[in-house]
């Protein structure tokens, strides 16, 4: 995937369950910089559904969400 | 105390799975940058005691002996049999990598997850503020919690 260069930081939540990655995501999302990309790779399915969740009641901008096999990859852009 | 979005959840019930859905909903509500409130009551207080025996009077003792608190000394709902239950849904969820009930309490206070115990219910059932985790807030009673409830967009009674 041509991903690498867009994002600043990298997380790997596979294996975690709800609702730790959550956690995770907001957490790494709190140490970045406005209009910065956060990476992360997951395998529980629920990400799917709480992801963009996630970034609609906090106002950062999911960009992509896909799964491919077991591994959801996805892209949120920290907007404030 | 600006916003009034808050979370705010009123746990009475002392049960295993309903704290794990209590903390999971508090972490969540804290990671969408929402303060978040939990004030334990009655046998939710279980959830925040350190776990040690409790009680002065006779009643008070037996209370604390069979009701012992701590978290994890919790039991399910349902499925319990006398502690079995218990250790069979704990070792189901460790097979299944699923955050343990302790650590998501911690991960709760670690986000700021405000936890409040009721003043009434631990008159009532003899437990001191020594016997509650060291997180916990002070004690207090019905108006706290509904002066967090009213600049709270959510309030759920577990």
């Amino acid at each position: 995937m041509p991903q690498d260069s867009k994002s600043d930081v990298k997380l790997n939540l596979e294996g975690m369950l709800c609702p730790i990655p959550i956690v995770k995501v907001s957490q790494a999302i709190k140490g970045m910089q406005v209009g910065g990309v956060l990476e992360a790779t997951a395998t529980d399915p629920g990400v799917l559904a709480d992801i963009p969740a996630w970034a609609r009641s906090t106002g950062n901008e999911l960009i992509s969400i896909q799964k491919e096999g077991k591994i959801i990859t996805f892209l949120v852009k920290k907007l404030k | 105390m600006a916003k009034d979005d808050a979370v705010t959840m009123i746990v009475i019930s002392g049960d295993f799975d309903k704290a794990f859905a209590a903390f999971s909903i508090a972490i969540g509500a804290a990671a969408a940058g929402k303060e978040t409130n939990m004030f334990f009551t009655f046998w939710g207080i279980k959830a925040i005691q350190k776990g040690n025996f409790t009680g002065k009077s006779f009643f008070g003792r037996m209370v604390g002996l069979l009701n012992r608190g701590g978290i994890n000394r919790i039991g399910p709902s349902r499925f319990n049999f006398w502690g079995i239950g218990r250790w069979m849904f704990k070792q189901m969820m460790k097979s299944k990598k699923i955050t343990p009930l302790e650590e998501l309490r911690k991960t709760a206070i670690d986000l700021g997850v405000k936890l409040y115990p009721c003043e009434t219910s631990m008159q009532v059932m003899e437990i001191n503020k020594e016997d509650l985790i060291d997180e916990a807030e002070p004690s207090c009673g019905v108006a706290t919690m509904l002066e967090l409830a009213f600049h709270s967009k959510v309030t759920l009674f577990i």
